[in-house]
């Protein structure tokens, strides 16, 4: 095979078996890889009614085909199972080298399975794979634990690992990568955690192999072209990475604000990406065979919050900022490296400090709860803390590390919690952009941006502006997006190369690299497969229509102030029409014609 | 004046996509270990570094040589290797200080920048011109002038 490598390493961690089986082919072509193929894997194997955190449920690192060669921003793997979060399937997507180190190793997939009965950590090099013991690491930040394992394996081994959140099953625990790089939504870190997994530790010498050479070396220099001369995928994410979008959400009134209170943040501009170059930006990171660089290598001198790492992503400065009513951007970068070194989401993370500051805010909890964290909004010092807390699961930070929707609950407000299907909200406001709304809704795996990403079109013009207020084709517009993410995911591609190519693009690469024939048509036809697919596993699940849904807030409390103020989510009026659009019943179901017609029935 | 492959790290983001562009070009897949530039990343830091043969005037590779086939090319200036007349001894892998020449074991071959004949595939690919193929003199003179202006910029301040 070329692209895939076309074996996958199966792992019994209770039993100790180490085995290796050929990938099947039709189901690459038809899954692509990553999370279309982990999915189809999980779907076979895996009963949707499993508890996550149960030895039953698996683990399955997988590439993409195009992940480990050199097409534009494609080095990405998806993290598989069931998420603890939300009950849904879960594929959680890093970038790093991780990915591609596993395809040189020989292997597109990672299955891991049962549960090891004490902690250990793997280390597959090539051919040699070996389970070892990993007491000594049990307890270890993320960066100790890559340093220590880096030490004793080899110097470039790439590593994947939990931090302590991991190992205590903080349902919004990530896996970590590279050691700055995240698998961060839907708790997918517990799972591994639930294994007794520390880390996966790789190193390959082989090769990722292409079928036609010169059709590929074109598609990549086609595509790569797009992408640079391309505003955003060209310039804008290099120069001031994701966080870019804090002030442009605020300025048409889609930054949510204090718990989603409200949708625009006075003092926004003080953690925007433009603030971040002047002041703690040392030099863009890209991730493997990155040409966008959004990555951020920064540096905090402040006494109070030093520190250094990567980071922030525009979701993690509007989560540990605006939505705690918090601006100052030394106090947001060091909850991002607490939550990069002791492995947490985030976004999930950002939104349960928020609702804790809601929930404090009114009452509802108090000095005697939090253990004398004085959780007022815009207490940047509190805010820290808790995440400290969280991530080494001690005092109210056991607390939070259940994520909002398990917090709010516990005190009688499951309202308050900002979340999809238990998992926490990112950083536009369904008020003041519609069609993001019903992706929220209707994501597989929960409050989620990136697999259905109608910011582009809705908010930056991208590929044509849509009006972000209006319902009209929303339901088409949200259908398109997720289905053309869910095959670009599935490749190994990052979702920011659309910021410069689309469907026939990504086909051509594929049909190229795999030489199996790709349309634009049919690549997205691929990704409605997977979307179905991912969509029939939670309904087994037991999940329902009435899972999505919005925080009622957002029905019904308009936006206070800013540009959108008085806006609310007309996701009522949408739903139906997307049901409709998907060729689902009114119940949210798929039709046996649509099922037939995606070779699913 | 010759032609210099010239790096600056402040510039690389650690993409390592000049590794798989070599690759590519000398052994037709995508096979880092095979590359004749690596890219190492100080992950705490953010810091990356490419690097490739520095094609030394006095090269230890080419004194080392029992058969010659690691020989300097008085035409371009270049270091280049002989594959017909290596006997995979491995000594230019001993002796250069850089450890810019490696033993592929897997290819049984000696892997060393040969900057592609002349025009480098790693700078071609290069998102962010951490690696450029520029005149030695030429790229001399940037270098100079770039730390110039640090210079400057600092006694601005005082």
């Amino acid at each position: 095979m070329h692209g895939w490598t076309g074996k996958i390493l199966r792992i019994d961690l209770s039993t100790g078996k180490i085995a290796t089986e050929a990938l099947k082919t039709d189901l690459a072509r038809d899954y692509i890889g990553a999370r279309g193929l982990g999915t189809k894997y999980m779907y076979d194997e895996v009963d949707p009614t499993v508890d996550p955190l149960s030895p039953a449920n698996k683990l399955i690192f997988a590439s993409g085909p195009m992940t480990g060669t050199f097409a534009p921003s494609a080095g990405r793997y998806d993290v598989v199972t069931k998420g603890p979060l939300t009950g849904t399937i879960a594929a959680s997507n890093s970038g790093g080298a991780w990915g591609p180190e596993l395809k040189y190793a020989g292997y597109d997939m990672l299955i891991l399975e049962g549960r090891s009965p004490k902690p250990v950590y793997l280390w597959i090099q090539d051919d040699n794979v070996e389970i070892r013991d990993a007491a000594h690491l049990w307890g270890k930040d993320v960066p100790e634990t890559t340093e220590t394992l880096n030490a004793e394996t080899a110097t470039d081994a790439k590593i994947a690992c939990i931090g302590p959140a991991g190992e205590n099953l903080s349902f919004i625990a990530s896996i970590m990568n590279d050691m700055q790089r995240a698998a961060g939504r839907t708790g997918v870190g517990a799972v591994m955690g639930s294994k007794n997994l520390k880390a996966v530790v790789v190193r390959g010498t082989g090769a990722v192999t292409v079928a036609d050479k010169t059709a590929f070396l074109a598609a990549v220099s086609k595509a790569s072209t797009m992408i640079k001369e391309h505003p955003v995928g060209g310039t804008g994410l290099r120069l001031y990475g994701t966080n870019v979008l804090v002030n442009i959400l605020n300025s048409v009134g889609g930054l949510p604000t204090g718990n989603f209170q409200d949708g625009h943040f006075e003092t926004a501009d003080k953690v925007g990406g433009e603030t971040l170059a002047a002041n703690q930006l040392q030099r863009p990171k890209g991730c493997f065979s990155c040409i966008i660089s959004c990555g951020r290598a920064t540096k905090v001198k402040h006494p109070k919050y030093k520190g250094e790492g990567e980071g922030p992503e525009y979701e993690t400065a509007w989560g540990f900022g605006p939505d705690c009513r918090i601006d100052n951007l030394d106090a947001v970068i060091k909850a991002n490296y607490y939550c990069n070194e002791y492995g947490l989401d985030t976004i999930s993370m950002g939104g349960t400090v928020a609702c804790a500051m809601e929930l404090f805010d009114r009452g509802i909890i108090t000095l005697e709860d939090t253990e004398g964290l004085e959780l007022t909004f815009g207490n940047a010092d509190a805010m820290v803390e808790a995440v400290r807390l969280a991530g080494i699961g001690q005092g109210f930070g056991k607390k939070l590390a259940l994520g909002s929707y398990r917090l709010a609950s516990l005190y009688g407000h499951p309202e308050l919690s900002m979340t999809v299907k238990k998992q926490e909200m990112p950083a536009y406001d369904p008020r003041a952009v519609q069609g993001i709304g019903l992706n929220y809704a209707t994501n597989n795996r929960g409050g989620c941006h990136v697999r259905g990403y109608t910011i582009s079109p809705e908010v930056l013009g991208v590929p044509v502006k849509v009006d972000k207020d209006s319902i009209d084709g929303k339901a088409e517009l949200v259908a398109l997006f997720q289905n053309l993410t869910a095959a670009l995911d599935s490749s190994g591609s990052c979702l920011f190369a659309t910021f410069g190519i689309g469907a026939p693009e990504f086909a051509e690469l594929m049909t190229a690299l795999t030489g199996f024939a790709y349309t634009g048509d049919s690549f997205i036809e691929a990704g409605e497969r997977i979307w179905n697919l991912e969509r029939l596993w939670n309904l087994k699940a037991g999940l329902t229509a009435a899972d999505d849904t919005l925080p009622p807030r957002l029905l019904s409390e308009p936006i206070v102030t800013g540009p959108s103020k008085g806006a609310v989510s007309r996701l009522p009026e949408m739903l139906p029409l997307y049901y409709g659009v998907r060729g689902w019943d009114a119940n949210g179901v798929p039709t046996p014609e649509k099922l037939s017609a995606l070779a699913l029935a | 004046m010759s032609m210099m492959l010239m790096i600056h790290p402040d510039k690389c983001t650690g993409c390592r996509n000049c590794e798989l562009a070599c690759s590519m070009e000398h052994e037709g897949d995508f096979r880092p270990k095979a590359s004749r530039i690596h890219v190492y990343t100080w992950e705490r830091e953010g810091f990356s570094v490419p690097m490739m043969c520095q094609q030394c005037k006095d090269a230890a590779c080419t004194t080392v040589c029992m058969p010659k086939a690691m020989h300097r090319n008085p035409a371009n200036g270049q270091v280049e290797l002989d594959q017909s007349k290596c006997i995979g001894c491995k000594m230019c892998v001993q002796a250069c200080p850089f450890g810019c020449a490696s033993w592929d074991f897997l290819g049984s071959q000696i892997l060393k920048c040969d900057t592609c004949g002349g025009d480098p595939a790693c700078a071609t690919i290069c998102p962010t011109h951490a690696l450029e193929w520029v005149e030695d003199t030429v790229s001399a003179q940037a270098r100079k002038r770039s730390f110039a202006t640090k210079l400057k910029n600092a006694f601005a301040e005082v």
